[in-house]
């Protein structure tokens, strides 16, 4: 394999007396879905966010293609090629669904020297990626707060694989979705893995991770289980490493094996 | 699948999609306003050429504050110190060009960049601290009033500082706020007769009307700026994700606290350009000035259909905001009905805005 593209190493975060992280060290590969998987507070969010420069690590390092990085804000970490769908979404809902898409990344025409807002690219633009993703909306001025949830997600997805990022982090990103609406995300993981691009796929949903993860990270009250690389590991093995181990077999076997 | 219409989709109706308009309140605000003094008020020379510009005059001092307060209502903030803002700008051109005798135009650049600092640390406090802008620029209403009453007093004994017309007697920079352009124009209204020219005294032969004030052009001026910027530049697209939800906004790579700092240097900006002219027209400078103007600025913005809570607005909406206010504020003075009931009509219309924006809000964000 080529050298990892970014490498986080015994990653800390302490929120005042509160340990999010204690030392987490992941690689992730070019082209590769990085699946993280974890209860709930096992500090998925907490470590995706030092990956996008939005906290900053109590200790430890992250490279970037080889660089050691210090990502100062969002910007920073944006610019470098890392894209981020955070869980609570970043997206505005009284702003329409184009300003929305190029929030931040607004494409500029030049008239007599000064730059504004191409409004006529963003909407043609908007329109055609929402269409890719099988949504289609009114008018790229529709609000997003009259988006669904999932309709959101898929907005912010579009975005971040339009604007061509190194790294997709995707928190979470089927939770809220129906059917289609996850095929289509998952779907377009893989596509975007196979244009080299490293994924990092949050989830909590075993069956999501399975289809296109090449490789799954177990988080747990903020350290990791070990990372399984695909195909040496079960459905069911990664589902109790999830859950913590027994307990989710002694749960299995009074739900009948539901779960 | 990639059918270009969706069944589901009901077309909206035409009503409905105006509806979601920030400026729809301002525009039935103004048309209805107009309406009822041409039919009450028709008479009282409020429509003569005279009648007109007096309320364009109050309207724009009106506009100038309402832009500033407009965009930085839309990036999220209030600023509650824009009156003692007035107050102090023109204060310190006082000191610096009667008191100290400087130049004028030295005067009113440095006065701007004083002002436009306060701002900056104002909102750098807000950005820094977190607390809300209300409590942050409260104080400064406060410190920054103290300061207007406290120099005068201590400096000339006395609240007002006279002699600015003087001192800005040809001076360049000056007539930009108290001049007025247009007088040749004016003039052969007058000769045609198409405006009342006077007829007696010193001034016989000469249009009643000799020109448009700058503090006009300054009004039309900030609100084409402002509604540019919000609407076509990528800078107006942070102003409205900063208010919308600063954390998504952030974590999209916008500069939030720049935006936020920005906007309150360009309200210190729009209160020292209305402090300017009207010390200017007065020719004096008075510790009382701008009192109250942070309320009337806010009430004119969300007359024009801007969110309290920020992320929704339109700088148009708040110029019509502050025309309805000017207009209804000088045409009950010429319909000669008591002054104090202007207040009670301010009440209520702020009341039925409010409650107005906050039903479009729910159409548009589909809110229950
Ligand atoms: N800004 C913060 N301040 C204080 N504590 C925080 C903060 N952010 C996260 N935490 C704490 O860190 C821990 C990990 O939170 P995190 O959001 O990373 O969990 P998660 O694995 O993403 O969970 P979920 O699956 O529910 O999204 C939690 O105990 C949480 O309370
Ligand atoms: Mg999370």
């Amino acid at each position: 394999m080529a050298d990892p593209i970014i490498q986080m190493k015994e990653i800390q975060k302490h929120f005042g007396s509160v340990i999010a992280l204690a030392g987490v060290s992941v690689d992730v590969f070019p082209g590769e879905c990085h699946c993280l998987l974890g209860d709930n507070g096992a500090g998925k969010s907490t470590f995706i966010k030092t990956m996008s420069g939005v906290h900053k690590p109590t200790s430890g390092e992250i490279v970037f293609e080889g660089q050691p990085l210090d990502f100062a804000d969002p910007r920073d970490a944006i610019a470098a090629g890392i894209a981020t769908v955070h869980q609570h979404l970043a997206m505005i809902p009284l702003m329409s669904v184009s300003r929305n898409f190029f929030m931040g990344n607004e494409p500029v025409r030049k008239i007599a020297g000064l730059s504004f807002f191409d409004h006529d690219y963003a909407n043609r633009v908007t329109m055609e990626e929402m269409r890719n993703m099988g949504i289609n909306l009114r008018g790229p001025d529709q609000a997003v707060g009259t988006l669904s949830g999932g309709e959101r997600q898929t907005v912010a997805i579009a975005r971040a694989v339009h604007f061509g990022a190194k790294v997709l982090i995707l928190d979470e990103p089927t939770s809220a979705l129906g059917v289609r609406q996850t095929a289509n995300v998952l779907a377009t993981i893989d596509k975007v893995r196979k244009q080299g691009i490293a994924v990092v796929f949050i989830t909590h949903n075993v069956r999501h991770a399975m289809a296109v993860g090449d490789r799954f990270t177990v988080l747990n009250r903020g350290q990791t289980l070990g990372t399984a690389v695909r195909g040496e590991i079960t459905p069911e093995e990664l589902q109790d490493m999830m859950a913590g181990g027994q307990e989710m077999v002694q749960l299995e076997g009074s739900l009948g094996g539901t779960v | 699948m990639a059918d270009t219409t969706d069944e589901r989709i009901k077309e909206i109706s035409p009503l409905r999609r105006a509806l979601i308009r920030p400026e729809l309140g301002g525009m039935v605000g103004t048309v209805a306003v107009f309406t009822l003094f041409a039919l009450f008020a028709f008479d009282s020379g409020m429509f003569n050429s005279q009648g007109v510009m007096n309320w364009s005059i109050v309207s724009a001092q009106f506009m100038i504050i309402a832009v500033g307060a407009c965009l930085l209502m839309i990036a999220g903030e209030f600023d509650l110190s824009v009156g003692s803002m007035i107050g102090f700008a023109g204060m310190m051109i006082a000191v610096f060009g009667v008191v100290l005798a400087w130049p004028m135009w030295i005067a009113i650049l440095i006065t701007f960049v004083i002002c436009c600092a306060l701002g900056a640390l104002n909102g750098w406090i807000v950005v820094r601290t977190g607390l809300p802008s209300f409590i942050v620029t409260l104080a400064f209403l406060f410190i920054l009033r103290g300061f207007t009453i406290y120099i005068p007093q201590t400096v000339e004994r006395k609240t007002i500082i006279g002699g600015i017309r003087d001192a800005a007697e040809g001076d360049w920079l000056a007539p930009i706020f108290g001049g007025k352009i247009g007088q040749p124009i004016f003039q052969w209204l007058g000769d045609m007769g198409v405006i009342g020219v006077f007829e007696r005294g010193t001034r016989a032969g000469q249009p009643v009307v000799d020109g448009i004030p700058m503090l006009i052009v300054w009004a039309i001026a900030l609100i084409i700026f402002g509604h540019i910027l919000l609407t076509r530049t990528r800078f107006g697209n942070w102003i409205f994700a900063a208010g919308g939800d600063a954390e998504a906004a952030r974590n999209s790579g916008v500069p939030v606290n720049k935006v936020k700092i920005l906007m309150f240097m360009f309200t210190a900006f729009c209160a020292t350009v209305f402090a300017v002219c009207q010390v200017m027209e007065f020719g004096s400078a008075g510790a009382d000035r701008g009192l109250l103007k942070e309320f009337e600025a806010i009430i004119a913005v969300v007359i024009g259909g801007a969110l309290l809570t920020g992320g929704y607005g339109s700088v148009i909406g708040a110029a019509l905001g502050a025309l309805i206010f000017g207009v209804v504020q000088q045409g009950l003075f010429f319909a000669g009905v008591e002054s104090s009931l202007f207040r009670v009509f301010l009440g209520v219309i702020l009341l039925f805005a409010v409650i107005l924006n906050t039903y479009i809000r729910r159409i548009i964000t589909g809110e229950r």
